[in-house]
């Protein structure tokens, strides 16, 4: 013993990293890209391998060249962004559309604020919009779900369960579950979604407080809908849960750390927002799906909640319990 | 099972030397015992180079109410009085005494029989505790006899003793309470008379069984004490976080727990009460533990004050050849010591040995915003707020947000994933706005 390290306490740690979380996102993301592969087959691998690719390079290459700082594509932040922005797409997207969505997602929504832990918006949800908005044809079309297909950009498209529903057509939960519909890779199969929940939650990545949040409050919105118009809104409020992207935005995307509050209350405030704005939006004839927008316009309020929402301070509660 | 309501963590245990027997450590060639080594005023040095002193002989007296006295821990000549480099890095006072046998002063009950009997006033006892320069041994050595003189107009209705010892590694409490367990339980009675109060709960954590199931005997035989075994979670034995767990009251902002009733006392401070009352024996010497992952011999010493960890830790093995921080105290709180020449005081209460591995900390990345530092703060805090504020010097903003609420337990830097240095920016806004706050006082 020649020399001692000095620092101040304490002198542990948890062993926690970023990357630790990363990984566990991405391994709770593995039943619904089973399912993507084998619903959407060759497509799915193309574009998810190009989203993720092309998230880490785009990372590298802005760090090392444009901000001429260290990389920090180990945290395995960008790769996650990656396979989050493929499974918000259809899989017969061209490749070039996918490498856009990566830029904008990487270069755009998370680089030019500062890196990881700067970002005001899910990048995944700006490159998604960025990309609806911009080739709305190519980011309408969906494949029709086929058993290991080996089609890519010649995949027969039809409409998904979520525009039928608009007019009127009842989905089939079973199908919902397994994700044997049409939609983005990612977000077919509520079965393997919420499975990839469960570990989250057993992993202590996320806590209950924002997924449920934002499914409870669709189900009552739309359940007190249905009972104020009965013709109107046919849907079960289960199946209303397990079509489109919701369940995929509401466990994987509206968790992110950075853009989502940080007091449990706050969190439930936000998630209630997204719930009442995706039923807005899903409702209105413009977009039959809402999830992103809803989940973007409450990352901007996030600052705020942050704000003024306060955790439980010790000594607020002061029972004197005998 | 309970335990305190916001907050908290799970560190590995490494109770590495639970179940030893407390060995009494060798007497060392010479001590410095140092005279400012507790919370209020440094005592005052009433012996003289030269002069021989014997175990048990005040040596400084109290300066003050908030202050307390230090006692000579052997027996011998007074070498000198100077400062010396103390466990918390600074240069103090100090009695230097060079030892010579073991001659102990003839007031000193040794007998090993023990006392229950106390027929002493409540004045009387605190009267003995305040002789006896008794400190709280849990660290922060408070002195005891002010925590047993509340405020006028303020009363306890309980008296808590903290058997908790929620560090990782640290075991000194537990086996004192495994072989001292009766006269605990007497100093408990006397602490319980000192304050008036007809209860006690004794908070021990669910790792320490064969503790709780030991005191459930004793407490049989001694009115109004309570065992409770409490759910295993740091910083259980931070005060304020042990009154909530014991009796649901949660001590407000910026005041003491007298405001909820409750007065809370460490289990060694308890045994030292023991010994000071029916023992006439002052406070000069404690259970330390010496322990590491790589530690031969991890274990229990019974040391006399102003005893040089070196000659201590020479006795329990040694400094383990991997080791990169010497840690004084637990793993949470303590501070690293820049060598082990230094005394051992009364606000010791372990030496631990860290590898070389885990003494580095892991590099700093931006903050994620996962709200894991939010929490696991016992206090409510938001500790990457308040770093924040701290980087950016805005002490009216971390004011508000409550930073001299702040116990400094560390749960927000062990469990932060981009090994952010929170309690470190904290700390330091928390000494600044301390400051502007002790300024703004003075002005009024």
């Amino acid at each position: 013993m020649d020399k001692l390290i000095i620092s101040p306490a304490p002198h542990v740690h948890s062993g926690d990293s970023i990357s630790k979380n990363m990984q566990a996102v991405i391994i709770a993301l593995m039943p619904a890209y089973l399912v993507a592969l084998y619903y959407f087959g060759l497509g799915a691998l193309i574009v998810s391998l190009t989203a993720i690719i092309s998230c880490v390079l785009f990372e590298y290459l802005i760090q090392k060249y444009i901000l001429k700082g260290e990389n920090t594509i180990k945290d395995g932040s960008a790769a996650l962004t990656g396979l989050l922005l493929a499974f918000n797409l259809p899989s017969n997207i061209p490749v070039y559309i996918v490498i856009v969505g990566s830029l904008v997602a990487i270069g755009v929504a998370k680089m030019s604020f500062g890196g990881l832990g700067n970002n005001p918006f899910n990048p995944a949800l700006v490159a998604r919009v960025f990309l609806l908005i911009s080739f709305p044809v190519a980011m309408t079309s969906w494949p029709v779900p086929e058993a290991l297909s080996t089609h890519y950009l010649d995949a027969i498209t039809a409409p998904t369960t979520l525009r039928n529903m608009n007019f009127g057509v009842q989905p089939d939960t079973l199908q919902l579950l397994i994700g044997n519909i049409g939609g983005s890779m990612g977000e077919v199969s509520g079965l393997a979604l919420l499975l990839g929940f469960v570990y989250l939650l057993y992993k202590k990545v996320i806590t209950w407080h924002i997924p449920i949040s934002i499914l409870a409050t669709v189900a009552l919105f739309i359940y007190i809908l249905h009972l104020a118009a009965p013709q109107s809104y046919i849907v079960s409020p289960l199946d209303y849960l397990l079509s489109g992207g919701l369940l995929l935005g509401a466990i994987y995307m509206a968790t992110d750390y950075v853009t989502s509050p940080m007091t449990k209350k706050g969190m439930l405030i936000y998630g209630v927002g997204i719930g009442l704005l995706t039923v807005i939006i899903r409702i209105s004839p413009v977009y039959p799906e809402g999830v992103s927008f809803a989940i973007l316009i409450m990352n901007a309020f996030t600052p705020l909640i942050n704000t003024y929402i306060k955790p439980k301070r010790f000594g607020e509660v002061v029972k004197n319990k005998k | 099972m309970k335990t305190f309501r916001i907050g908290g963590i799970h560190p590995a245990e490494n109770k590495f030397s639970a179940g030893k027997k407390i060995i009494k450590a060798n007497l060392p060639k010479q001590v410095a015992i140092p005279l400012a080594h507790y919370i209020g005023a440094p005592s005052l040095p009433i012996v003289a180079k030269g002069e021989f002193v014997k175990v048990g002989q005040l040596i400084g007296k109290a300066n003050g109410f908030i202050s307390a006295n230090v006692h000579s821990s052997v027996s011998g000549k007074v070498n000198k009085i100077d400062v010396q480099l103390d466990a918390t890095g600074y240069k103090r006072a100090a009695v230097f005494v060079e030892v010579n046998g073991d001659e102990w002063v003839e007031t000193i009950d040794r007998s090993p029989e023990v006392k229950r009997e106390c027929n002493l006033t409540k004045e009387e006892i605190i009267k003995k505790i305040a002789e006896a320069g008794i400190v709280g041994l849990g660290g922060a050595t408070f002195p005891t006899h002010v925590k047993l003189s509340p405020p006028p107009g303020k009363k306890a209705d309980v008296l808590i003793i903290n058997a908790v010892e929620c560090e990782s590694y640290l075991t000194c409490d537990h086996q004192l309470m495994m072989e001292k367990g009766e006269e605990i339980m007497i100093g408990i009675s006397i602490l319980m008379k000192a304050l008036d109060v007809k209860r006690a709960i004794v908070g021990i954590e669910n790792n320490k069984k064969d503790a709780i199931a030991l005191f459930h005997k004793l407490a049989k035989d001694f009115a109004g004490v309570e065992v409770m075994a409490l759910k295993v979670q740091y910083p259980q034995g931070g005060e304020k976080q042990l009154i909530d767990a014991t009796i649901g009251r949660q001590v407000p902002s910026g005041a003491l727990p007298i405001e909820v009733g409750a007065v809370v006392q460490n289990v060694g401070t308890t045994y030292a009460v023991y010994e000071a009352v029916q023992k006439n024996k002052p406070l000069f010497e404690r259970v330390i533990t010496i322990t590491g992952k790589s530690s031969k011999n991890p274990g229990n010493y019974l040391v006399r004050l102003g005893t040089m960890l070196s000659e201590v830790v020479d006795q329990a093995g040694g400094v383990p050849a991997d080791t990169g921080k010497i840690v004084g105290g637990g793993p949470m709180m303590g501070r690293s010591l820049m060598t082990l020449d230094v005394p051992m005081a009364k606000g010791s209460a372990g030496v631990l040995f860290m590898q070389d591995t885990e003494s580095v900390r892991n590099k700093t990345q931006n903050c994620i915003r996962c709200s894991k530092c939010v929490n696991v703060c016992p206090m409510g805090l938001e500790p990457y707020l308040l770093m924040n504020q701290s980087e950016r010097e805005m002490w009216p903003e971390m004011e508000k947000d409550r930073v001299m609420d702040c116990i400094e337990c560390g749960s927000c830097s062990y469990t932060c994933p981009s090994n952010r240095a929170l309690l470190d920016y904290i700390r330091f806004g928390k000494s600044t706005v301390g400051g502007i706050i002790r300024s703004r006082q003075i002005k009024k």
